[in-house]
């Protein structure tokens, strides 16, 4: 299938804009036309994921080269943001994270900022930038950011991975394919719950759950059986790791999101609190030293600052076993101020702005720190981490602080 | 004669190499050791495995959005697969093969892991949408 073009199209990819624009477009048409799209569509945002870890130096040198032409060949088009860093400056050394590391992140900070991106290093722009309105088409460079603007907000973005993120900034538009289509809204699966998840690290077990019975980016779950809105953390971690086990990009909570869902797939799958118990025990490692323990994947919303803040309070973490906390340089500034970072730190935890541990070299992290037992409230986070030699243990925030002060799994 | 597979017309060039087959799924920042060249993640069917010049031959694309700048990276370091096949994908892998340059196919008829088989040589053909293993004839 060959894209439709516009003369401004056709002329950008003809060069007339410059070769920023130029590539980003024969990007965009590569992907669009694999994917069948007919056109492009106007995005209104973009946000980029450029962590250093996963750049590496070809990544780098491709963002400095683009972004050492003129202002007006290389100037994003949308307001753009971008996902977490590799690495916060404030607190990389007590991390164990290198100098050649810093130094990497300076640059790509540099590049990114000459094409005019705003630096908000954060996956949850969705609770603290810019929320999105219902039909608006964004080009967004996060999967959890992508799961929870489709679905609560009714939005409209595929998975844009860094370059095709870069690329809708310079353009301005994205391929229309995907989660652009009504089509692709429908529901493909449906699912019914039996059981309320507890707390946050259930939420989060539930989508894992989800995402790992759907499997496959083009599945779009339908979820009934939830009586009461869930609330923004909530959902954060309940998408965050449905796209993680499943890639899932939308789902469907009737009375909860906002759009209508067309029909009811058979059969459903009922999942009540065995299945939840069962997702959350295969992770257990009870009575094991425990060496990090870790809340971000999502970065915490200031709720959950002030949530962690007041179950830490008055105790101290074990000599041997490290706390970290990650959240957004936003909500930083707001817990700064609100006296919370002061009382986590009281703690012996560390609190980072604008990372989000696993796109932080975590497998140097383990190298450098002996770091092996990792425990969390993220089910998102257990699912990414065992790839880089962690063993992960997956448990509520109390459970998490209880062994962070014992220093061994509770 | 060689077999012929013929799927959705994929991304990058043409090659030709031996398959690593698994029915199971992948990320570049979930499952691969990339500085060793291996699968790294203890649960995945091909954990230990070396897949460097290897035509990884899989289900679906799954996880982060990582895997769409890692491929480049991994492709100057000289340690990466010779080309994808899936089942289907997701944006990111296409977005990573194209950001690269490296060959993707997806979309056959059948389950593209029961019909190669790990050792099989083949040809990619995404400009035309065509898979060939050359060294069977059944």
């Amino acid at each position: 299938m060959t894209i439709r073009l516009t003369d401004e199209e056709m002329a950008m990819r003809g060069g007339a804009f410059g070769e920023p624009r130029r590539w980003a477009i024969e990007h965009q048409i590569a992907v669009g036309e694999f994917f069948d799209a007919t056109d492009l569509v106007p995005v209104s945002q973009a946000h980029i994921m450029a962590d250093t870890e996963s750049l590496g130096p070809a990544g780098i040198g491709f963002l400095e080269s683009l972004a050492a032409r003129s202002e007006a060949e290389r100037r994003v088009r949308v307001p753009t943001l971008t996902d977490p860093r590799g690495l916060d400056v404030a607190v990389y050394k007590r991390l164990g994270q290198s100098e050649a590391m810093r130094a990497l992140e300076a640059r790509a900070i540099a590049a990114l900022r000459a094409f005019g991106v705003l630096m908000t290093d954060t996956c949850i722009n969705y609770q603290t930038i810019m929320p999105p309105t219902r039909g608006e088409h964004l080009a967004m460079g996060d999967t959890g950011v992508v799961i929870y603007s489709n679905s609560v907000f009714g939005a409209r973005s595929n998975f844009e991975g860094g370059p095709s993120a870069l690329a809708a900034a310079l353009t301005g538009r994205t391929p229309r394919y995907g989660y652009h289509l009504d089509e692709c809204r429908r529901p493909t699966r449906r699912f019914r719950l039996d059981a309320r998840p507890r707390d946050l690290s259930e939420w989060g077990a539930l989508g894992g759950i989800i995402g790992q019975a759907c499997g496959s980016y083009w599945e779009v779950p339908l979820i009934e059986g939830i009586a009461e809105a869930p609330g923004s953390d909530a959902l954060k971690h309940f998408g965050a790791a449905m796209a993680s086990f499943g890639s899932v990009a939308l789902f469907h909570m009737p009375g909860i999101t906002p759009e209508p869902a067309e029909g009811r797939p058979q059969p459903s799958h009922t999942i009540g609190r065995d299945e939840i118990e069962a997702f959350v025990a295969a992770y257990g490692a009870t009575g094991d030293k425990v060496d990090i323990v870790v809340f971000a994947a999502p970065q915490l919303s200031l709720v959950e600052m002030a949530a962690l803040a007041d179950a830490l309070d008055g105790r101290h973490v074990h000599q041997e076993t490290t706390l970290l906390v990650t959240t957004s340089p936003e909500v930083k500034h707001a817990a700064d101020r609100m006296g919370l970072t002061r009382r986590i730190e009281e703690t012996g935890a560390i609190v980072a702005a604008g990372i989000c541990f696993y796109q932080s070299y975590a497998g140097e992290l383990a190298e450098a720190n002996g770091w092996k037992r990792l425990m969390t409230n993220s089910a998102k986070l257990v699912n990414i981490i065992g790839g880089y030699g962690y063993r992960p243990t997956l448990a509520s925030l109390e459970r998490c602080i209880a062994s962070a002060v014992a220093g061994r799994v509770v | 004669m060689p077999i012929v597979l013929h799927c959705h017309k994929g991304i990058g060039p043409a090659v030709t190499g031996t398959a690593l087959v698994a029915r199971d799924n992948f990320s570049a920042r979930y499952d691969l050791d990339r500085k060793a060249g291996t699968f790294s993640r203890p649960t995945h069917q091909l954990a230990g495995q070396s897949y460097a010049g290897r035509i990884l031959v899989l289900n679906e694309a799954k996880g982060g959005v990582a895997t769409a700048w890692m491929l480049r990276d991994m492709k100057e370091r000289g340690i990466v697969p010779l080309a994808f096949i899936f089942n289907r994908v997701n944006p990111i892998l296409a977005q990573g093969a194209a950001f690269a340059g490296m060959a993707l196919v997806d979309r056959f008829l059948g389950d593209v892991t029961d019909l190669i088989r790990t050792g099989d040589r083949l040809r990619v053909d995404p400009g035309r949408g065509v898979v060939e293993i050359l060294d069977r004839d059944r």
